[in-house]
């Protein structure tokens, strides 16, 4: 994936005119022919025909982009994105993890807080801002921590750490183990509307363990952990909403036999949603083959059948978000052993072709797609983005659907190039991202 | 005779064949152990590492003395005391190594994998001696050689392989090597003790001993680690002992000629009976040892007759 890291220069106080693209409405469930037009950083106008008449002394030649009959969709809110700073700047900064978004159409990045530090505090959160304004081009929305340190003993400054900007508070991987203060937390932040993500997962039964119970583990001889302890971490997060009135969102459900419980829980009117990893959409436990480390994620990838239940969630509108989950690791983390191997894949850049694979399949089509990459996660947070519609950001992702390529991690915009896709043959390019109407991006 | 391998880090890859061809030869080393002159020269002019990551004297002695027949410099080094210690990565020692030029090395590791990520990193031909709970792929020969040995022949047997499942290394290679020789092998062990999709390795399970023994040719019995007895897995060492110890009356069920093997070292009294482990009409576990170390002569014989087939400059 190369390109000029100049973005296209447009005349900034003129109207821009996106024309003969495919627009990609995850609102109403189509794809149509059309163009878009942008004013103040805003969809000011859609329009049906693909060449509509405009007249020249309102929007310049060079604000006019032919979209050559590409689908332009809305651009993804990715949650749960790690930015290795503070602590661990070597792995990943906000400069090419803005970069690395900007490539794959991630218009905004809801950061984790699980940093060295952790961002448990309103200055460590400010001091996150700053350096996300100062070089992510992409809208950088962070996550803060749940608990201090992450430790599961004390809550956070919840409420100032919202005045802070934090939009939603998470110990990420760290389960909140004693159940009394994840509900005194979940108490404290339902009286400030606060969104709580949580890890499902039943801590006792997944320490230690690094792959799926199984055939596949049993024969690497790999400590594992039964796909029941997503359902059961889920059922007691539930549990907890029930009890408390909290927002939550649960980051990953990735096994089938976690379905029925979340579907349970909207059913009964619970504020309750849940996202998913590409990782767990596209790959399974076989993936591992010979101890590849680079396939070591958190929760370990799932059996098939789990992966199908998941695209079907998806599919239905049951599995609401899709995440990166992107985790950069270096490669001394990474070349151990597989349990004392790092956990984690970075994604930022590859999402959308690996996705892609699942259109591609006939497994899920483009608007259902982008429902989970920008509309549902823009809608859990409260934003005015991931749709197309007059009013809304200008936040967009201009893509070449069919485009096959060869993926190279060391071509990768990230420091750490921890991918599983090295090496795949993938289909669909990005061509163009915009935030606020402005170029972030453009391929070559 | 074909045993088209760089190293031999499982029996997973092993096709009948080629076991049937490292048996072969293993016999051959057999009756030269047993000779006053034990000297052979299959390895003269090649170095042998043995590098042990977790505790071990009867493998690690096995290796040595194995080397040491076929005539081949033989170091051993106890990796749990150096350079682990101070930090050294896998990778790092594999590097330290390819320095060195050795041409076998033989590695012991606690975690599963962490002989396959060595093999890739390092120069020389690999054997696993042991890897966490993946593969132990010489003992599950030695005790293939054993059983072809007490019973003229490696097929058609009824096998049962009881007690900790889970957890043993020595089980999957054994469950391996016996399913691909077309055995009925039979696990017998308390619920706790069975691996997770145990049921999709063409295998029987039981947790009753009697019914797992029953009409039963070879009686396979695993090591219980002393921390797996208490509370964690099995209630008591007294209980396993009363449900799943080996004993005269336990093993009537098996055939009348059954024999009984056991990977050593044993814990008498926990899995099995110290009298029956001594029976010398039922009992093959000195053979195992015996069989150990003509198993390990073939096994780097045959990937050092490959090593000399390439030329030095192929050997990256």
């Amino acid at each position: 994936m190369s390109g000029p890291e100049t973005p296209i220069a447009l005349h900034r106080d003129a109207p821009v005119l996106i024309r003969n693209a495919r627009l990609v409405d995850p609102e109403a469930g189509a794809v149509r022919a059309g163009s878009l037009l942008i004013e103040g950083g805003r969809i000011t106008e859609i329009i049906d025909a693909p060449e509509p008449e405009i007249d020249a002394g309102r929007v310049p030649d060079r604000n006019r982009i032919d979209a050559n009959d590409r689908f332009l969709a809305p651009g993804i809110v990715d949650i749960g994105v790690k930015v290795c700073e503070p602590g661990e700047r070597h792995k990943e900064s906000y400069k090419t993890a803005g970069a690395a978004a900007a490539a794959g159409g991630v218009t905004t990045m809801v950061t984790r807080p699980d940093t060295l530090p952790a961002i448990d505090t309103p200055e460590t959160l400010e001091f996150i801002r700053r350096r996300a304004v100062e070089a992510a081009p992409v809208t950088v929305l962070p996550m803060a921590a749940l608990t201090k340190g992450r430790e599961g003993r004390e809550m956070t400054e919840i409420g100032f750490l919202m005045d802070a900007g934090a939009v939603a508070f998470t110990d990420c991987d760290h389960v909140v183990t004693d159940t009394r203060v994840l509900s005194r937390a979940m108490t404290y932040a339902a009286g400030l509307g606060a969104l709580i993500v949580t890890h499902p997962q039943e801590p006792g039964l997944s320490r230690g363990t690094a792959a799926t119970s199984g055939k596949f583990a049993t024969l690497r001889g790999l400590p594992s952990v039964s796909a029941m302890a997503e359902r059961m971490g889920l059922d007691r997060d539930i549990a907890l909403v029930e009890m408390t009135g909290v927002r939550l969102h649960a980051d990953q459900i990735t096994t089938a036999r976690a379905l029925p419980a979340l579907e349970r829980a909207k059913r009964n009117g619970f504020d309750v949603t849940a996202g998913t990893s590409m990782h767990h959409l596209t790959l399974n436990e076989m993936d591992v083959a010979d101890y590849r480390t680079f396939f070591k994620v958190k929760p370990p990838l799932r059996s098939e059948d789990d992966r199908q239940a998941v695209i079907e969630a998806v599919r239905s509108g049951l599995i609401d978000t899709i995440s990166s989950m992107h985790t950069p690791q270096d490669e001394e983390s990474k070349r151990l052993p597989f349990e004392e191997a790092a956990s984690g894949a970075v994604g930022l850049e590859t999402m959308l072709p690996v996705l892609l694979r699942l259109y591609h399949s006939g497994d899920l089509d483009l608007p259902v797609l982008f429902r989970a990459l920008a509309l549902n996660p823009a809608r859990r947070l409260g934003l005015d983005g991931g749709r197309l519609a007059v009013g809304a950001p200008a936040d967009l992702v201009l893509f070449d659907a069919d485009k096959p390529f060869v993926l190279d991690r060391f071509g990768l915009r990230s420091k750490s190039k921890n991918t599983p896709f090295d090496g795949a043959r993938l289909q669909g390019k990005v061509l163009k991202t915009f935030v606020a109407g402005s170029v972030v991006y453009e391929s070559a | 005779m074909r045993f088209d391998h760089r190293h031999l880090l499982g029996i997973d890859p092993l096709r009948p064949d080629e076991i049937v061809t490292l048996l072969d030869l293993a016999d051959r080393y057999v009756a030269l152990g047993r000779q006053r002159e034990k000297h052979a020269t299959s390895l003269a002019g090649l170095t042998q590492v043995n590098m042990f990551f977790e505790n071990s004297t009867r493998t690690q002695a096995s290796f040595e003395l194995a080397g040491k027949r076929l005539g081949a410099d033989v170091m051993s080094m106890s990796m749990q005391a150096s350079s682990i210690k101070k930090g050294e990565t896998l990778i790092d020692t594999a590097m330290t190594l390819n320095a060195m030029h050795p041409d076998l090395l033989v590695v012991r590791h606690p975690q599963s994998g962490a002989v396959d990520l060595l093999a890739q990193k390092v120069r020389c031909a690999v054997i696993n001696a042991g890897d966490g709970r993946h593969e132990h792929p010489t003992q599950a020969l030695l005790d293939a050689l054993t059983i072809r040995r007490a019973k003229g022949r490696l097929h058609r047997l009824t096998v049962a392989i009881c007690g900790d499942i889970a957890h043993s290394r020595v089980a999957r290679s054994n469950i391996l090597l016996l399913h691909r020789m077309e055995n009925r092998v039979r696990l017998v062990a308390p619920p706790t003790l069975l691996p997770a999709g145990i049921d999709g390795f063409g295998v029987e399970v039981t947790h009753d001993m009697r019914e797992g023994l029953k009409d039963a040719d070879v009686v396979m019995m695993l090591r219980l680690q002393k921390e797996r007895m208490d509370g964690g897995f099995i209630p008591s060492e007294r209980e396993y002992y009363h449900r799943y110890g080996l004993d005269a009356e336990k093993l009537a069920h098996a055939k009348e000629d059954a024999i009984v093997m056991h990977p050593g070292p044993m814990n008498r009294g926990v899995e099995i009976d110290g009298t029956l482990a001594d029976d010398i009409n039922r009992s093959v576990i000195q053979e195992q040892v015996e069989m150990g170390v003509a198993v390990r002569m073939a096994a780097m014989d045959l990937l050092a007759r490959n090593l000399r087939a390439r030329p030095t400059e192929v050997i990256t």
